[in-house]
């Protein structure tokens, strides 16, 4: 028989669709700006405050949604997003320090569907703006970062040529190394200018105190964070953004500062534990027990303060070496890392390890925090806070090398998944060049105006409408078919951007639009090939037949061709260019199911399988 | 057996005249870019950034609107953290007293304006993504290339990487000749160019492909005139309702997405026309011929059809 499914075939199509659905319906119901009220000393508010701020919203001509009272906290839901602010300040003034004001973005989807975790996708920076930090980054230790990692190559260079040499010390832009006698110090010096030609060198003192003093030019002062602000820079971007399609705005702002903006974000601790973590990972050996002092250093566990280890100063590997990490589960539950090293990191790694099977291996948990202290000047009483940095590091663990290492090998040691996840996010993402700090966090209102919102919504809509209309005209009967399988199309396409959590711009929805208007192309196809067959004289279910048939290999060549384009473009592209790919392929997929299955299915439904003597197509 | 509704255009006949007015469109491109260069955006360049504390919540739009007819370009004007302070980004390279101005400007509307801080801020996209994207473009036609040799032949992956870099320069140009601006929603636009170009150039092709194989005659042009007009009723209805869209876009969309419109609309008609005419017509000095496609011993059926 011509024309018919089988049963499984419009099964799974319906279970495609229905879940398509369950997760696109969150859009329905999007977030709806609030206001949420507190009282300051941790007892529930009055009731009659409550009423006297709804009063006063309402004089000021805002519309307000909803009162919800949760845990002692009162929730005013209001329905348009300008009045936020507005209703904040007016709440906050009525209140006075009886009550902390916030503004938040209330969860307006039915619990049912919470309940398959289906959530809204968020709106851009654009539409309704989002939370913005102010970042600082640290210059000086970017230096002495720098400075470390030249003094570990440098020690290096100078045991290869067995050139004694005493103590290496940092300082803010200089460094110096401390030699046993004036002519150990001249030929370190030969020795060391041709390969770091940054510094410039002094020597200093005689015989048994000859040192040799490297401090950075400025131009590569310059360089030097110039780079720090750069790498951190793409970090950032790695991270906030990993699959392009979170539509942050991550940019520098004078010289030392990046404004990272981040649509829609309610968790804001959530986000500056993303944004500020400064993890990294240090790959050491243990130090043997005939090792020289001042080449080892004593550290402790993460998980027990009172085990410690002497390790080797010198680092194998650090987090930077990674090119890719994922979390996962050991055979015992326990969280783990994986990890992937670049080549150089596994010539490195393989190196260390062949020669020293049998000894202990480190891995080094570091992470840059600070402390801020408010400090009162006593002559004026001004208040400034002082932030104070520091460096935690601690042991997550230390194993024998069984065998030589390669290219990936695994972690263990974390104190839970949520750490693993986040380690392997940040090992992905690349390590910061240089640690940063909080100075400012505010809420931020949508870039565009009320009015350029509206009228792109209202274009799209329109062209959304001349599309449909567009396709009853030309196809009639098909046409409705067309249409049918077009909102399909769109239901599964909003279905999958939000489960990747993707961030909804202006730009987007046009974007959306159009992936809609070039989508009905398979259908065309497929239409105009059955137009032709019936033109060539065949009955109409062999039309049918034929029509899907013959237009299927460029319906499928196209598509494929289009596909590659966007799967290279995903894996090598970072950022905007990286989410249009992501956006690109699921346009493909879903149009693809709806347009080839979908459509034939309905098809197949109304004509398949009786006598029909024409088609309205 | 030719279908008696189908119109007979004769493409083939007009290609000499088609691949000049592809040769002026390119060469007019490529000068446009060279000498006049991109126009591009804040998300590209950066600029300043202004925050202002007002004595009371003032209107975004009537700033947006007032420092745009004072010449600003790119204005982005956003309350921050208060409705009573706001944030300015400027696409203007950044000097200590751009500062000073803007808020004088916004003081001589009468409103009581301070002046909180005013920086450079760098662009929105970073080096990685110019040199991470371009490489990835060529790698990915690279692929294509590959993919369109083996599934048609290598003459076909020519005509279409042809038409690909055609339309793309094209765009690329009508941004630089019209100085419009480029910023990263202009670029989406272009990857989108790609791959409407793409599916259009492999569904002629599909079609050029099957005339060649079961048609009788052994004249090329003819054969493609026939694919080409076959798929031509397709082709208007696919870029028809792409241009439908496009055209709500332009008209009513607003600032935000006109130069996105902009560059799709000039993408998909170059792009129409390159299908037919670069990727299709360029067969023809590449010397396309049937038993670059029929292999010798598979398709038994259809080799019988080469007869004489």
């Amino acid at each position: 028989m011509l024309n018919r499914y089988p049963l499984w075939k419009y099964l799974l199509i319906l279970v495609v669709l229905v879940v398509g659905l369950i997760y696109s319906l969150p859009n329905l119901f999007p977030e709806d700006p609030a206001i949420q009220i507190s009282s300051a000393q941790g007892d529930s508010l009055d009731e009659r405050q409550i009423e006297r701020v709804e009063t006063a919203l309402i004089e000021n001509d805002i519309d307000v949604k909803a009162l919800e009272k949760e845990n002692g906290q009162w929730l005013i839901r209001l329905r348009h997003d300008d009045d936020q602010l507005n209703a904040r300040d007016i709440a906050a003034d009525l209140l006075g320090n009886d009550a902390t004001v916030a503004l938040n973005l209330a969860e307006a989807t039915p619990e049912w569907l919470q309940a398959f975790s289906a959530s809204p996708m968020t709106l851009g920076l654009d539409l309704r703006g989002g939370v913005h930090f102010l970042l600082e980054v640290d210059m000086d230790a970017a230096l002495t970062q720098r400075l470390e990692v030249n003094a570990s190559a440098m020690r290096e260079l100078l045991r290869g040529e067995r050139i004694r040499y005493r103590n290496t010390e940092v300082e803010e832009r200089s460094l110096s190394i401390d030699f046993a006698s004036a002519e150990d110090r001249d030929t370190a010096r030969s020795l060391i200018s041709r390969d770091f030609p940054d510094f410039e060198y002094s020597s200093e003192g005689d015989g048994r105190a000859s040192s040799l003093v490297m401090t950075l030019s400025d131009q590569s002062v310059n360089e030097i964070q110039d780079y720090a602000i750069n790498q951190n820079l793409t970090t950032l971007r790695n991270r906030v953004n990993e699959l392009g399609v979170a539509e942050p705005m991550v940019q520098r702002q004078g010289p030392n500062q990046i404004v990272v903006e981040l649509p829609g974000i309610q968790d804001t601790v959530a986000a500056k534990r993303i944004v500020g973590a400064t993890a990294n990972l240090e790959f050491r050996l243990e130090a043997r027990p005939d090792t020289p002092e001042n080449e080892t250093e004593t550290l402790t566990f993460r998980n027990e303060p009172a085990r410690t280890a002497e390790l080797m100063r010198d680092v194998i590997i650090t987090g930077d070496s990674v090119s890719s990490a994922s979390n996962s589960f050991d055979e015992n539950g326990r969280p783990q890392v994986n990890i992937d090293l670049d080549g150089t990191g596994g010539t490195l790694m393989n190196r260390a390890t062949r020669t020293n099977i049998g000894r202990n291996m480190a891995v080094l948990f570091i992470e840059h925090k600070s402390e801020d202290t408010v400090v009162t000047d006593p002559e004026t009483g001004e208040e400034t806070i002082e932030r104070e940095p520091y460096v935690e590091r601690g042991l997550i663990s230390l194993a024998t090398i069984q065998s030589a290492l390669g290219n990936s090998f695994r972690i263990t040691g974390l104190d839970s998944p949520t750490e693993a996840a986040e380690l392997a996010l940040l090992l992905r993402s690349g390590s910061l060049a240089a640690p940063i700090y909080f100075v400012q966090e505010r809420t931020i209102g949508p870039s565009l105006g009320a009015e350029n919102i509206e009228r792109g919504l209202l274009s799209v809509q329109i062209g959304l409408l001349l599309v449909v209309l567009f396709m009853l005209v030309r196809y009639k009967v098909f046409g409705v078919f067309a249409n049918i399988a077009l909102a399909l199309n769109l239901t599964l396409l909003v279905a999958v951007m939000s489960m990747l959590g993707a961030t909804l711009t202006l730009p987007g929805i046009a974007g959306i639009v159009l992936t809609l208007g070039m989508a009905v192309d398979a259908n065309v196809l497929i239409f105009e090939r059955i137009r032709e067959e019936l033109r060539n004289g065949m009955s109409v279910q062999q039309a049918i037949q034929a029509g899907y048939e013959r237009a299927f290999t460029s319906i499928v060549d196209a598509n494929i061709t289009t596909l590659l384009v966007a799967v290279i473009l995903f894996s090598i592209g970072t950022g905007p260019v990286k989410g249009f790919a992501v956006t690109l392929s699921i346009g493909i997929l879903t149009s693809l199911f709806t347009a080839l299955m979908v459509t034939r299915a309905m098809v197949n439904l109304v004509y398949g399988s009786k006598p029909v003597k024409k088609l309205w197509i | 057996m030719k279908p008696l509704s189908h119109l007979q255009i004769d493409f083939m006949g007009r290609r000499k005249f088609a691949y000049i007015v592809s040769a002026v469109m390119l060469i007019a491109s490529i000068a446009a870019i060279i000498i006049l260069k991109l126009n591009f955006g804040l998300d590209f360049t950066g600029g300043t950034l202004i925050e202002v504390r007002y004595g009371a919540a003032p209107s975004l739009d009537a700033i947006r609107v007032l420092l745009e007819e004072s010449g600003f370009q790119d204005v982005s004007v956003q309350t921050f953290g208060a409705s009573t302070e706001v944030l300015i980004r400027l696409q203007q390279a950044f000097d200590a007293d751009v500062g000073g101005e803007v808020v004088n400007l916004l003081r001589s509307s009468g409103d009581s304006v301070n002046l909180v801080r005013s920086e450079f801020v760098g662009s929105q996209v970073g080096d990685q993504l110019r040199d991470q994207s371009g490489l990835g473009l060529l790698v990915a036609l690279g692929v294509v290339m590959v993919y369109v040799a083996f599934r048609f032949q290598y003459k076909f992956a020519i005509g279409a990487l042809l038409a690909l870099m055609h339309d793309v320069i094209i765009v690329v140009g009508v941004f630089a000749l019209f100085q419009l601006d480029f910023d990263l929603t202009v670029l989406a636009a272009i990857l989108a160019v790609i791959g409407y170009s793409l599916n259009d150039t492999i569904v002629v092709y599909d079609r050029v492909r099957e005339s060649i194989r079961t048609s009788r005659i052994d004249d090329m042009p003819q054969i493609f005139n026939e694919a080409i007009n076959a798929t031509l009723s397709r082709t208007l209805a696919t870029s028809g309702t792409t241009l439908l869209v496009l055209l709500a876009l332009l008209l009513l969309g607003g600032d935000m997405i006109e130069n996105f419109a902009i560059a799709l609309l000039v993408g998909i008609v170059v792009g129409t026309f390159s299908s037919i005419y670069i990727a299709a017509a360029l067969l023809l000095p590449l010397k396309l011929s049937r038993e670059d496609l029929i292999p010798t011993k598979k398709e038994l059926d259809e080799e019988e059809e080469e007869l004489p």
